[in-house]
């Protein structure tokens, strides 16, 4: 892990260290709390062959939308491509693999590798569709589905304040999936809009301890602007 | 003059008692935020991660972090709280979310629901909604009556993949209030000025009435 006091630097250094193929989480769900200056410094930096797992595909032209159409996406791991009518013609046209998981068992999932568990058990869509594939247990005569734990080489974190160490404050639903994502991933990099010094932060209002992000990386309030939808009342 | 979606709201409204956690599944229970009395101590949940959502007044600016889960930017009111994907859904698999309302493609006499998938043309991801159907405590569906080829919603047997089986506690729809009961659908109540023999020619499940008991809506 990155020490604590070399986790704050520059968004192109962070993304550089990223291979081709790698396995990336991406916060956000629809726009708030999708870090789009991570994104686009992704896109701008070159790698291939991604597996991305996100909630959502964001909306065309924007945040992994921009990597979807750029062919980059080898896999996409989700629970829902509604508002993206570019990424579900990727799909049916055999160019990007979706995997998809209900919502609330993806974010199970991310959590369970955050806490260092292989898996967890469930009952969520038995005897469903989704539940082909699934191994299913019997433990003291209920039927538990076996959920694996979801594991990733990178997350990429939307935060809105943080400290040089790598302490995180999220705002509103900007949350979703970011704190999850920032503990289940080899490497975290956080991008924030501020980064404070250590011991600015009131130490109760942290959502997710320095101990699990590898970068933080300032950011724009403009570099939001894009996912900000004026059609959305 | 009220339209078939009002009138099925208002209806709608009345099944939310003081005091309960909502949830308003995209499309047209959304719009039931817009029917719910200000003063109810009533908080709706909104799975991307927030409990006591409200809708955003006009004029009022929008805060781009706060969304609902169909995407709009939405306020909070007095009460409400803010957390990450894994506890919202922590709420809904508890059952601490009391009601949600839901839209569907297709509905049946056993309260199955098929509301995320038609095979060739819609397969968007199930999203949210397999646990919300599956956990919360009571799922009312709110969907028109037949699609809009005039084919019967409301089967014996559902067609779709389902979203989940022996949900449904009740269906709200344009034509009727039709409860879910181990002996099948019971009609609770009849649109004003539908006969009971046109309200079964346009279903396809078998439908329990008892005219001396029949609400109007």
């Amino acid at each position: 892990m990155t020490l604590l006091n070399h986790k704050a630097c520059d968004i192109d250094a962070a993304i550089a260290e990223i291979p081709d193929g790698a396995t990336i989480m991406v916060g956000g769900f629809g726009s708030p709390g999708t870090p789009f200056a991570l994104l686009d410094a992704l896109l701008a930096s070159g790698q291939r062959n991604l597996t991305l797992i996100k909630n959502d595909a964001n909306e065309p032209g924007i945040g992994i939308g921009k990597l979807i159409e750029a062919g980059r996406v080898k896999r996409l791991i989700t629970s829902h491509l509604g508002l993206n009518r570019t990424a579900i013609d990727a799909m049916n046209a055999g160019e990007m693999e979706v995997i998809f998981h209900p919502q609330g068992l993806l974010a199970e999932k991310i959590r369970c590798a955050g806490v260092g568990h292989g898996g967890f058990l469930t009952d969520i869509g038995i005897g469903t569709e989704i539940a082909e594939g699934r191994r299913e247990i019997s433990v003291e005569g209920c039927t538990w589905a076996i959920e694996p734990a979801l594991q990733a080489d990178v997350a990429l974190i939307h935060a809105e304040r943080a400290d040089r160490y790598g302490n995180l404050i999220y705002r509103a639903t900007a949350s979703n999936f970011n704190p999850l994502m920032a503990m289940a991933a080899e490497r975290v990099i956080a991008q924030t809009y501020r980064i404070d010094q250590p011991g600015d932060l009131p130490i109760d209002t942290i959502h997710t301890p320095c101990a699990f992000v590898s970068h933080v990386v300032q950011v724009d309030r403009a570099s939001s602007q894009q996912g900000v939808r004026p059609h959305a009342f | 003059m009220l339209s078939d979606q009002q009138r099925m709201l208002t209806r709608a409204a009345r099944e939310v008692i003081d005091g309960q956690i909502v949830n308003l599944g995209i499309g047209l229970p959304t719009r039931l935020f817009h029917y719910l009395p200000d003063d109810m101590n009533v908080l709706v949940h909104s799975e991307n991660g927030v409990l006591g959502c409200r809708p955003r007044q006009e004029g009022e600016a929008p805060d781009i972090d706060m969304i609902d889960s169909g995407g709009a930017y939405i306020t909070t009111r007095a009460g409400a709280s803010v957390f990450d994907s894994a506890t919202s859904f922590a709420m809904i698999r508890r059952s601490r979310v009391d009601v949600t309302f839901m839209g569907a493609f297709e509905v049946d006499q056993e309260g199955n629901l098929a509301n995320w998938k038609i095979p060739g043309k819609f397969s968007p991801g199930i999203g949210g909604a397999m646990e919300l159907a599956q956990k919360v405590a009571r799922l009312v569906v709110l969907c028109s009556h037949n699609d809009k080829h005039g084919n019967p919603k409301i089967l014996t047997r559902c067609q779709l993949p389902l979203t989940a089986s022996r949900c449904i506690s009740r269906i709200i729809t344009e034509k009727a209030v039709m409860d879910v009961t181990p002996e099948g659908l019971e009609v609770v109540e009849i649109a004003e000025g539908l006969s009971v023999e046109a309200l079964r020619e346009a279903t396809d499940a078998p439908l329990l009435i008892d005219e001396s008991r029949l609400g109007r809506f």
